[in-house]
């Protein structure tokens, strides 16, 4: 991997709430790779969003961070808010999973653009129009002249995703968080909406983190993926082996729940058995374990850390290796 | 919880809801009692509504009982047993001041109880029949909202004279708009759950579905509303009383020893203040005890 | 959006009919007068004054007759001011209420709804807290005990002070009879403003599109008033609708402690000298303006909210 555009360094995401502090993410190391699209996958309360909003500086209140995340030499974590809007929707951008209420209803799609084009480019309003409408057109928003004179509720859900994922392309971006871009949409529009995240890699060299729990996504577009559970990485690995051969149970288990086109129309889905770990009260030992078909002793009591598994990647179990195809 | 956890919001992180066993309204208690200054206020309340229940039965002088030996305001004096001292016609001030609570919270209560009832059904009724029935019953609240309520409830009382059951049933009747558009909405996402539905494919008939079903449902947030609407009625009171138009003499309420005692200000503050005192008190627990009950009631307002 | 306005000012005609139908019926048909005063009237008077108000003619004949001159712009004659007509105490009493109350709801615009961002914004903070609970102090503590403390304060015991200012009266609008009722009459919607403002931030500062912009890199100001404010404004809105029509119509409370000739006053002194046209007049007056507020605050809507306008 070349030099990374992100670095994520022992990242914990803490909530104080009426019942007590709960940790939505435990010390979690990621880097991200210059043009890299990084898969992030897991159930929801995995973490995996919280992760990317923390690096961001967009935690909700009552969240508190530590650890380290290192864009261009700085650490964004105590990097403070003016230095921060110096780099949000500037060099790193945020594609948001519900494109129905991220707009702000009562502003023209247009100025939202073109607002972002004169806070980090310091450009006139004629200049800043006439790129927003160009990015509107790359975006293939058709009509994009009219569009840019209306309001979100004119637009369908597609279209102001659509409008989101130009306004993350502005600047030309380094990373852009795509957090479940797709989840609120039609099958056919997100189909539409990966291709041009796909096209904004492959043409701007950016890098993608993609948000998700879909895997069919990841698969698509995705370089690694990191797979989390209970606020924990529990494997990464290049895209090919995580498919082909996964080292975590859980991440097994993920791949036996997606179903596939090729399968007979007989076939049951299959499942995970148990409930999502409850965050503030995870089990003991491994979180997976009381969901794990090949749970062990050691797994009760003695968490897993990260290790290189037998096909490469880095998994947090105590199988040494993982039976393929048994799930 | 998993779904709060994905909403760009962590404050949302709720364990409460995944802890299986523990029933809505077990929650709901638990979170009102972590609400410091909502318990405070339901202690105070508590202890206001005992004393102005018990208080005047207890005490040396009662509320009309005029001390001829000093038919002015006084002081407090132990001796006298005048603990609060007296007002302008020589009576006990303590016995008045609790006598007075007991008519205030009386009224409102029952005025509350009186929009309660009214709202409830025509909200419950406009939301769940839906329709005609939801427009025209709608169209007449919106109709409500445009008249001047104070200035009915002050014709009434003149028109009909100053008359305590007429004044919490006119105050009770102005009241119960916003209740019945709050119950009507409630309804309206109600109707469509599975178990409202499973009611009506088991044969329920209407009334009994809004009763069994319906109002169990709506009365988280209708006690929130009552709990907040309990001391605009004292409030409301009060102004007619200072119009002249409360409760008639010599019974009494906070409002009209506020009356009497601003008249007093400048030779006696304290025939003003005491029962200015234990009003301001009372609205604000009322008032905090609401805001708790809200919170408890809806966590994602936290 | 115009063919919604048109049906709402439709509606509000028979509303304000219904509204002086009741009310006419409501005063005519109970026991007691305007002339059962302390001493009693002779016969032969009472019998001159009801036919000079026209208080002989059947029911419906009064009515009709009221119904008709209220279309002219008169409302009669005043029983008890027997000298003027209601018209005339109307005309003299609402530019003093509408001068009061427009100064008070600026003012309570300008301190309560900037209050309410400042806790928002600081919320469950120290600031929030304090801003909160003065908040909450304004709402508990009625008009009458807060007029009558400010008279004491103002007037009596800082009497031989620079501060000094008149404890009630109104000298021809002087402006120093002006600034406690304003204040007082502010007070409350002031309180109001603050808790209203406070809970709809808070919301807006939640919403979705105030994370984007935030991920946009917009400076926290430009965040809060761009994109948070407007949507906030919809429920300070929707209560300033009624809020305005009460505050122009005369604040009984006040006019009556400060001695303020406005509307408010000679509707508490008509309710209490049963003096029906009079108080009838005031009621249809305020009515109308609880309309027509409501009407502005739709209209408002759609400045604050474009999918309203192409919705209705």
């Amino acid at each position: 991997m070349n030099a990374p555009v992100l670095d994520i360094k022992n990242l914990i995401v803490r909530f104080a709430t009426n019942d007590g502090e709960v940790a939505a993410v435990s010390d979690l190391s990621l880097s991200i790779g210059k043009g890299e699209c990084l898969g992030i996958v897991g159930e929801s309360g995995s973490g995996k969003s919280q992760t990317f909003l923390a690096v961001m500086g967009l935690l909700a209140r009552n969240g508190s961070v530590s650890g380290e995340a290192i864009y261009g030499g700085v650490n964004l974590l105590t990097a403070g808010e003016r230095a921060l809007n110096e780099l949000r929707g500037n060099a790193l951008t945020m594609v948001f999973q519900d494109p129905m209420t991220s707009l702000t209803p009562h502003m023209k799609v247009g100025r939202q653009l073109t607002e972002v084009l004169i806070r980090h480019r310091g450009v006139d309003k004629t200049t800043a129009r006439n790129e927003a409408v160009a990015m509107l057109k790359r975006v293939q928003i058709p009509e994009a002249e009219r569009r840019f004179d209306m309001y979100p509720h004119e637009l369908s859900g597609g279209l102001r995703q659509r409008v989101m994922v130009a306004m993350a392309l502005l600047c030309g971006p380094a990373l852009i968080i795509a957090d479940e871009p797709t989840t609120a949409l039609d099958v056919t529009v997100q189909a539409q909406i990966l291709d041009l995240i796909r096209r904004a890699k492959d043409e701007l060299d950016t890098a993608v983190v993609l948000i998700t729990h879909d895997l069919g996504v990841v698969a698509g577009l995705a370089d690694r993926v990191a797979v989390m559970y209970g606020g924990r990485l529990v494997e990464i690995g290049e895209v090919h082996q995580i498919f082909r051969a996964p080292q975590h149970p859980y991440t097994q288990g993920l791949l036996a729940c997606t179903p596939r086109l090729d399968d007979p129309a007989t076939a049951t889905l299959v499942t995970i058995p148990g409930q999502p770990p409850n965050l503030q009260n995870l089990p003991s030992g491994c979180s997976y374990h009381p969901r794990c078909p090949y749970v062990m002793d050691r797994c009760r009591v003695e968490r897993p850390v990260l290790t290189p598994g037998v096909s490469g990647g880095l998994k947090a179990c105590h199988l040494d290796a993982l039976v393929q195809g048994a799930a | 919880m998993s779904a709060n956890l994905a909403s760009p919001h962590g404050a949302a992180l709720d364990a409460a809801a995944t802890t299986e066993g523990r029933s809505l309204w077990q929650d709901a208690w638990r979170r009102l009692m972590a609400n410091h200054a909502a318990v405070t206020g339901l202690v105070i309340l508590v202890l206001i509504a005992l004393v102005s229940v018990v208080g005047p039965y207890l005490l040396p002088w009662t509320y009309d009982e005029i001390d001829w030996r000093h038919v002015e305001a006084l002081p407090p004096d132990m001796a006298t047993r005048h603990y609060f001292g007296t007002d302008s016609l020589g009576r006990d001030l303590l016995a008045r001041t609790l006598f007075g609570g007991r008519i205030s919270l009386m009224v409102g209560i029952l005025a509350t109880t009186v929009a309660l009832f009214i709202g409830v059904t025509v909200g419950a009724i406009a939301g769940f029949v839906g329709g005609r029935t939801d427009q025209y019953l709608m169209r007449f609240v919106d109709l409500m909202y445009s008249v001047p309520l104070t200035f009915f409830v002050i014709i009434l009382m003149v028109v009909f004279g100053r008359n305590f059951i007429l004044m919490f049933l006119a105050i009770g009747a102005v009241e119960w708009l916003t209740m019945a558009r709050i119950v009507r909405g409630q309804t309206l996402t109600l109707r469509n759950k599975e178990f409202i539905e499973a009611a009506r494919a088991s044969g329920g008939s209407t009334t009994w579905i809004i009763i069994r079903h319906i109002v169990p449902n709506v009365l988280g947030v209708v006690m929130v509303y009552v709990t907040l609407t309990i001391p605009q009625v004292i409030l409301l009171e009060s102004f007619l009383s200072f119009l002249g138009l409360g409760i008639q003499e010599p019974m009494t309420s906070w409002g009209m020893l506020i009356n009497d005692g601003a008249a007093e200000l400048e030779v006696s503050p304290r025939t003003l203040i005491i029962p200015a005192a234990f009003m301001t008190v009372t609205l604000f627990c009322f008032n905090f005890l609401g805001d708790g009950l809200r919170d408890a009631l809806d966590p994602k307002d936290r | 959006m115009w063919s919604y306005f048109a049906r709402r000012v439709v509606i509000g005609v028979p509303t304000l009919w219904a509204i002086i139908t009741v009310c006419f019926f409501l005063m005519r048909l109970t026991p007691g007068g305007p002339f059962d005063g302390e001493a009693p009237i002779p016969a032969e008077i009472l019998v001159n004054l009801r036919a000079r108000y026209h208080l002989d003619d059947p029911l419906w004949k009064q009515y009709v007759d009221y119904l008709i001159s209220l279309l002219h712009g008169d409302f009669g004659p005043s029983f008890k001011y027997r000298d003027f007509t209601v018209t005339t105490l109307i005309a003299q009493g609402f530019p003093v209420s509408l001068q009061n109350g427009f100064a008070a709801l600026v003012l309570a615009i300008v301190i309560g709804v900037p209050l309410g961002i400042v806790a928002a914004l600081a919320q469950n903070t120290r600031r929030d807290y304090i801003v909160s609970a003065a908040a909450m102090t304004g709402i508990v503590i009625p008009n009458f005990v807060m007029g009558h403390v400010l008279i004491l304060v103002f007037g009596v015991w800082l009497k031989d002070s620079f501060v000094h200012l008149p404890a009630g009266g109104w000298d021809d609008g002087a402006f120093a009879n002006r600034i406690l009722p304003v204040f007082c009459l502010a007070l409350p919607y002031i309180a109001y403003l603050v808790r209203i403002t406070r809970g709809s931030m808070i919301e807006a500062m939640r919403a979705n599109y105030v994370r984007t912009a935030r991920a946009k890199g917009l400076p926290f100001h430009t965040v809060v008033l761009r994109h948070a404010l407007k949507s906030a404004l919809v429920p300070v809105v929707t209560f300033l609708g009624p809020a305005t029509a009460f505050l122009l119509t005369g604040s009984m409370v006040v006019e009556t402690i400060f001695q303020i000739p406005g509307i408010g006053r000679y509707f508490v002194q008509g309710a209490l000298n049963r003096d029906y046209t009079l108080v009838m007049g005031v009621t249809i007056l305020s009515a109308a303006l609880v309309i027509a507020m409501n009407l502005a605050v739709d209209l408002l809507y759609g400045l604050l909210d474009p999918k309203v306008r192409y919705e209705r």
